[in-house]
C-alpha cells in the first residue's frame, strides 16, 4: 500500500486534513484485510483522478485506534467522506470503481 | 465513440476469470479482462486457504490471489478495470458498452463474474451493515476483541471463520437452521473442539437489533420457540448469489437461482460464451473448480475461434 499519491494519516492530524472546505474522502484499512490491499489500486487511481478536487487518504486502523472508535468503524475497508469536518456518507466493503466515485461526487 | 475488437472477452478477475487470463495470454489470443473491483474475487474474503494443491501449508486468500494476477500478468495478460453497463449477446459478434462509454466486441465471451455472499433478508440486516453485520470474518474480526459474536451458517465458509472469529472474540456463536454441519469434516473437528464456539441448532435468525451497533439477534427454534441472544456482532455466511445483473438471463437460460448452466466444457446456450467459475450453475463451489473451469473455457474459445469462418 506504499503510495505517493494517497497520503497515510494518523488519528493526530486528523482533524486539521478532514477540516479542510475540499471534500476529503478516508480510506481506513489495515495490513490484514485482503479486500482493503484490493481496493488500493483503485482508491490510488481515483485519487489522481480527482487530483486538486477532492483529497484522498488512507488511515491504518491497526496504527491509530481512536479515530475508527470515534466512527463506530467495524468493517474495513470503509470509506468516509468529509468535507468542512463534517461526515457526509460512507461506504463500506470492496465495493467498485463506481461507487466510490458516487461517493466522492457527494462532496463536490 | 470508441469501439475494440478482440477475439475473447473474460468477465472477472477471480480465480476463473485470472486462469482464463492466464490461458488465454499464453496461447497469444486478442485478449482483454475486465474486472469491475478488485482482483481475486471472493478469496479476498477469506482469512485462509487450506485446500488448493501446490501450497503444502495452505496460503492467505489475498497472497493467492495476488499471486494468480500475477502469474497471467507474467505472460502479458490484458486487463482493466470497468463496469459493463448493456451487454448484446445475440450477434455472432458479441457486443459489451462499458461505464467509461467504450464498446468493445469480441468473438468469444467468458463470464466469470462470481457471486457474493447471501445476505439473509431480515430487518436490521441492511441497516446494521458495516456496524456490526459483516459478511467477512477475516477483513472484521479484528474488530471484535473480547466480544460475542454470533455466524449465521454451517457451511465450510461459516465453520471456518467460526473459528478464525475465536482468535480475537471472547465467545463465537455459530446458528445453524439444521441440526447437524454441512462443513467438510476436518472443520467440524477444529470446531467442536473449540472452547470459545458455542452451537444453536435448528435455528433461523428472524432480526437484529441495535442503532449504531448490533445489539442483538432474534432467533427462532423449529419448535416455535423465540429467544433473543445479545451479541455485539453478526456474521453472515450462508452461502452465495450470483453476479448477474448485467447477464442476459433469458437468453444464457438461467437457472431458478440466477446462475449460467454450461455443458462440461463450460459452454453455454449460447455459442461463443462460456461460463467459469462460481457463475455457472453447479452443486461445489471451490477455487480448484473455478480455476479449472477457467481453463476449459479458454480451450473451448480457442476450439470455437478455430471453427469460425
Amino acid at each position: 500500500m506504499a503510495s505517493d499519491i494517497v497520503k497515510d494519516l494518523s488519528d493526530a492530524d486528523f482533524d486539521s486534513v478532514i477540516s479542510s472546505d475540499t471534500p476529503c474522502l478516508v480510506d481506513f484499512w489495515a495490513p490484514w484485510c485482503g479486500p482493503c490491499k484490493a481496493i488500493g489500486p483503485v482508491v490510488e487511481a481515483l485519487a489522481k483522478e480527482y487530483e486538486g478536487k477532492a483529497n484522498i487518504v488512507k488511515m491504518n486502523v491497526d496504527d491509530n485506534p481512536a479515530t475508527p472508535g470515534k466512527f463506530g468503524i467495524r468493517a474495513i475497508p470503509t470509506l468516509i467522506l468529509f468535507k468542512s469536518g463534517e461526515k457526509i456518507d460512507q461506504v463500506t466493503g470492496a465495493v467498485g470503481k463506481d461507487q466510490i466515485k458516487e461517493l466522492i461526487e457527494k462532496g463536490l | 465513440m470508441a469501439v475494440t475488437h478482440y477475439e475473447l472477452i473474460i468477465l472477472g478477475a477471480g480465480p476463473a476469470g485470472l486462469t482464463a487470463g492466464l490461458y488465454a495470454a499464453r496461447a497469444r489470443m486478442n485478449h482483454l479482462l475486465i474486472e469491475k473491483g478488485a482482483e481475486g474475487g471472493q478469496i479476498l474474503l477469506t482469512d485462509w486457504v487450506d485446500n488448493y494443491p501446490g501450497f503444502p501449508d495452505g496460503i492467505s486468500g489475498f497472497d493467492l490471489a495476488e499471486k494468480m494476477a500475477a502469474q497471467a500478468k507474467r505472460f502479458d495478460l490484458n486487463s482493466m478495470f470497468g463496469n459493463v453497463t448493456s451487454m448484446d449477446l445475440t450477434q455472432k459478434q458479441k457486443r459489451l458498452e462499458l461505464d467509461d462509454g467504450s464498446v468493445k466486441t469480441c468473438d468469444t465471451l467468458i463470464i466469470c463474474t462470481g457471486a457474493r455472499p447471501r445476505p439473509l433478508g431480515i430487518p436490521g440486516e441492511k441497516e446494521l451493515t458495516g456496524k456490526g453485520v459483516s459478511y467477512c470474518a477475516t477483513c472484521d474480526a479484528p474488530f471484535y476483541r473480547n466480544m460475542h459474536v454470533a455466524v449465521v451458517g454451517g457451511g465450510n465458509t461459516a465453520v471456518q471463520e467460526a473459528s478464525h472469529l475465536t482468535k480475537f472474540a471472547d465467545k463465537v456463536t455459530l446458528i445453524h437452521r439444521r441440526d447437524e454441519l454441512r462443513a467438510t469434516k476436518i472443520l467440524q473437528e477444529k470446531a467442536f473442539a473449540n472452547p470459545k464456539l458455542e452451537f444453536i441448532w435448528d435455528s433461523t435468525a428472524t432480526k437484529i437489533d441495535g442503532t449504531d451497533g448490533v445489539e442483538a439477534i432474534h432467533l427462532l427454534e423449529k419448535s416455535g420457540k423465540e429467544s433473543v441472544l445479545k451479541v455485539d456482532g453478526v456474521f453472515v455466511l450462508i452461502g452465495v448469489v450470483p453476479n448477474n445483473t448485467m447477464l442476459p438471463l433469458d437468453l444464457l437460460k438461467a437457472d431458478a437461482g440466477g446462475f449460467i448452466p454450461t455443458d462440461i466444457e463450460t459452454r453455454t446456450t449460447v455459442a461463443g460464451v462460456m461460463a467459469a467459475g462460481d457463475i455457472r450453475s453447479k452443486e461445489v463451489r471451490q477455487v480448484i473448480n473455478a480455476a479449472g473451469e477457467g481453463a476449459t473455457a479458454v480451450l473451448a474459445a480457442e476450439h470455437y475461434l478455430n471453427n469460425l469462418s
